[in-house]
Parts: structure tokens; sequence; C-alpha cells
């Protein structure tokens, strides 16, 4: 018996002493999509750190870092919710809260983990340190009908902005008292399919799938309400076919203007980011999925849906105009910026490889072998509003 | 002459292999491409789910004419530009009996 302690001791000593001291700063985390699994990258040596499994369905993946840092909160499609620590490479908690998830967020002060729903419709509150339930709220819109939440983003006050992509509205729940939130309702327009807020906390904005037009309401005076911006810019068009829906962040807003997917046109809309009146269009190469500013805002990074999803479009911010046009690999599912934007991380998921690219001289610096590679996730989005 | 009851399978075997990666790619492509809304397992996302409980008793025809020509007012695209109309009936069948996993 003493024996055993004894060496269940030494095991416990030998497992802190491999844990050495350092920051995670330059730390990431990369999705492995179809093994539910992720590996924990450092940027500094482009190097996998770890690998962390058992995390159920990754095929919609998201995440959001604690305010330290440290922790991983991985939303899982199948409504996993997981608590991983990056230093230790391994599970602290993880809970099944719904049956068909689509991401989630972090409150202002850390404190408050929200995960949204399409099944059953709505978004739940968790305490971050425990995972322990704390609210939810339903997005019943309608008496009995519920809607799919898409787009949550974390806001200023503890607040999280989302959009209900049946129920066609803006939703703010504010959750200074976590266990009692209060939601306010804003009219968005048909079929909302993303939101973002802006990198000051100010605006929310969620991409209209039903309509040409994007729904913008001005947090600092919520009491204007919401209304709609790029209103029609399809102009008749015939809308193509869109094989996969885009994804917006706050990340599309630089050089004082958003950066936006148009749907159905293979084009990115251009707005003034103060006025939010249209400034011009870049045509690209299909339809956008990813319109991603670098951290300096100069360059905008433009990923495609199927069947273009082997192309990857840089867009200049000073001319608007499109500088480099790639190919880095076969179905080109994500990109991330390091924190200062060098260089770009991207997911080839056909390859199982994330490439990396140098953002000035577009030249491939490397890439990691990552089986089925989809959401890269740096941990500078710890410090971001709306990430 | 000896040799020449080779010749139909050679010209064959080309055929069959290209076959059989049409299948894999159709099947990595429902995986994966109509993985991103339904899911990857299937079960569903801002798609409806596409298991076989799901399927099994809606007609075949109607589910083909939903993936070649969409379904107007949701966010089902046409797919008739990427998929020949004997695709999707390949699609739909298996959908419809449990479709099968990639090979990995």
């Amino acid at each position: 018996m003493l024996t055993r302690l004894l060496g269940l001791l030494l095991v416990f000593l030998a497992g802190c002493a491999q844990v050495p001291l350092r920051g995670t700063g330059d730390l990431g985390v990369v999705i492995e999509r179809a093994t539910g699994r992720i590996a924990i990258v450092e940027s500094s040596t482009r190097s996998i750190l770890g690998q962390v499994d058992g995390l159920g369905d990754l095929s919609h993946a998201s995440l959001v870092f604690s305010r330290d840092a440290r922790y991983a909160f991985i939303f899982g499609r199948d409504g996993g919710l997981t608590k991983v620590d990056l230093l230790e490479a391994r599970i602290v908690k993880r809970i099944m809260q719904s049956g068909n998830a689509i991401g989630g967020s972090i409150s202002q002060d850390g404190r408050i983990v929200v995960a949204q729903n399409y099944t059953p419709g709505g978004i739940k509150a968790f305490d971050s340190e425990t995972l322990e339930l704390l609210s939810e709220v339903p997005a019943e819109y309608a008496p009995g009908s519920f809607s799919k939440v898409v787009g949550l983003a974390d806001v200023p006050g503890n607040q999280f902005a989302y959009a209900l992509f049946e129920g066609g509205e803006i939703w703010v729940s504010d959750f200074s008292d976590p266990k009692r939130p209060v939601t306010k309702r804003y009219p968005a327009g048909l079929q909302p399919y993303d939101g973002l807020v802006t990198p000051d906390g100010r605006h929310y904005l969620a991409g209209l799938f039903g309509e040409d037009g994007i729904a913008l309401l001005d947090l600092w005076q919520p009491e204007k309400g919401s209304r709609k911006i790029l209103e029609k810019y399809g102009r008749g068009e015939e809308k193509l076919p869109v094989f996969k829906m885009p994804h917006l962040r706050g990340w599309s807003v630089a050089a004082g203007r958003a950066w936006l997917p148009a749907i159905g046109h293979h084009e990115v809309l251009v707005a003034d980011a103060t006025t939010w009146k249209e400034t011009g269009r870049v045509a690209v190469k299909g339809q956008p999925v990813f319109v991603i500013a670098s951290p300096d805002g100069r360059q905008i990074w433009v990923n495609f849906a199927f069947p273009d999803n082997g192309w990857v479009q840089v867009i200049d911010t000073l001319t608007g105009k499109i500088v480099q046009t790639l190919q880095p690999g076969k179905a080109i599912l994500h990109m991330e910026f390091t924190p200062r934007g060098e260089a770009v991380w991207l997911s080839a998921r056909d390859d199982n490889r994330v490439v990396i690219y140098d953002t000035r001289t577009f030249q491939k610096l490397g890439s990691l072998e990552v089986d089925a590679p989809s959401g890269i996730f740096f941990t500078s989005r710890a410090a971001r509003i709306g990430f | 002459m000896r040799g020449f009851w080779l010749l139909p399978i050679l010209t064959l075997l080309p055929a069959l292999v290209a076959h059989a990666d049409d299948r894999t790619a159709l099947i990595r492509m429902v995986r994966q491409d109509c993985g991103s809304c339904h899911g990857m397992t299937l079960k569903g996302g801002l798609g409806t789910p596409l298991t076989a409980q799901a399927l099994s008793e809606k007609p075949g025809e109607s589910l083909v004419a939903t993936i070649l020509y969409g379904r107007p007012g949701t966010a089902m695209p046409a797919w008739k530009t990427i998929l020949s109309e004997s695709d999707a009936q390949w699609i739909v069948g298996h959908l419809q009996e449990g479709f099968p996993e990639e090979r990995r």
C-alpha cells in the first residue's frame, strides 16, 4: 500500500515537473474536426505542443479562451462544452449542454461562458470556473416557436448579442445578474446567418441570408433600434448558389471600413464603419466564407465556399484591390493571424495540414501535420471584444 | 493470340477504378461539404438531419429534386452544377439506408 502511494506520488511529481513554467501568449488551438481532437500549437516555433482527445463531434467547433489565456472552452456540434487546460494539455471539465450547438462566447469579466444552440434553440450561460449552468434564454420568438441561434458575441457590460435564424431578430441579453438575464429584442430581417460585434464593442451586425442586406444595432444607443445597411446590394442580379454559409466576426473591420462577404454574389462588400454607407465592392473568386483583416488592418484575406475552397485571395485595404491569389492547399477552411500579423495560419482540411504564410512576402513558411484541420484559434483572442 | 482474353479486362479496369474514386469523392463530399450545414454526422445543423431515420420514409424522387434544384426560401442551394442526376440518386439511396463513413 505504502509503496503504491509512494509510486503515485512519484508519478504526480513527475507530472508536475513535465510542465515547464511558461506563458500562453503564443499558444493556440487547431480543431481536428474528424477525430474529436484538438492540437495545441505554438506560433513562435510553429510547432504542435500536444493533443487532447475525446472532445466529441467537432465538425463545426469553435472556442473561446479564458481571460488568462490558459484555458480553452470548446463548443462541439453535438452540444459538448469542454474546458481544456492548454499548459497541461488535458480536459479540466466536459459537459453535454445541448443537442446541437454552433459556438459560444465569454463575458467581459470572464466569469460566464455562453453557448449558442440550434437544438433546443437558445443560449445557455455557464460558470467559467465550474461549467455549472447559471441560466438560459430560450430563443422562443413566438409562442411555441424556437429559433436556431447564430452570431453570438460578447459585448461590454456582461451582455451578449446574437441573432435568431428563423426568428429574424437580434437579441441582446444582459447577464449583470448571471442567474437572471434580461433580454431585449430588435428586428433584423430574413434569416440572419451570423453576426459580429465591431472591435470597439459598439456595433452589432447580423448578416442576412434571406435578403440582401445587413442588420445593424448601435449598442451605445440601443434605444434608437436596429436598421439595415448595404440594403439590396444584389440589385436584381441572379443569386449564385451558396454551398457554405459565410462566417462573421469582428475581424471584418479594418482601415475604417467593414469588409463583409456578399451572399450569392462573388464579392466582398465594403462599408464605411462610421456612416455604414457602401463605399465599394471587390470582385473575388468565389462565395466568400471568411473575410479576415490582418491585425494592422492593411490586408484582408478571403477564403471561399466549395467548390472554390482551394483558393485564397488577399485584398490591400489601401487600394481596395486584390494583391495576391494563392492556392495554399485542398479545402482551405479557416485562417488565423498570429497576434501581430507577421504570419497567417491556414487549415487545408483535405491535405491534413496547416500551412503557414508570411503576410509580407506571401512565401510559405512551413506546415504542420494535423488531421482534417478546421478552426485555428490563437490565444490573442482572449483579450478581444467579440471573440 | 493467347494473351487476347486479357484485353477486355484491361480496358475495363480503369473504368472500374474511376467509378470507385467517384464514390469515394461523393462520400467525402456529402460528409464534408453537405456536412457543413447538415453536420458531419448528418444529424443536422443549420440544415435538417440527413440520417436514415429522418429520410427513409420520404419519397426518393423529391429528395433527388431537392439536391439538384435546391429548396427556395431555405439555405439549401441547387447542386445541379456540381452533381449529376445519377450522383444525386446514389446519394439519396445511400442516405436513406444510412450513409457510409469516409474511409480515412
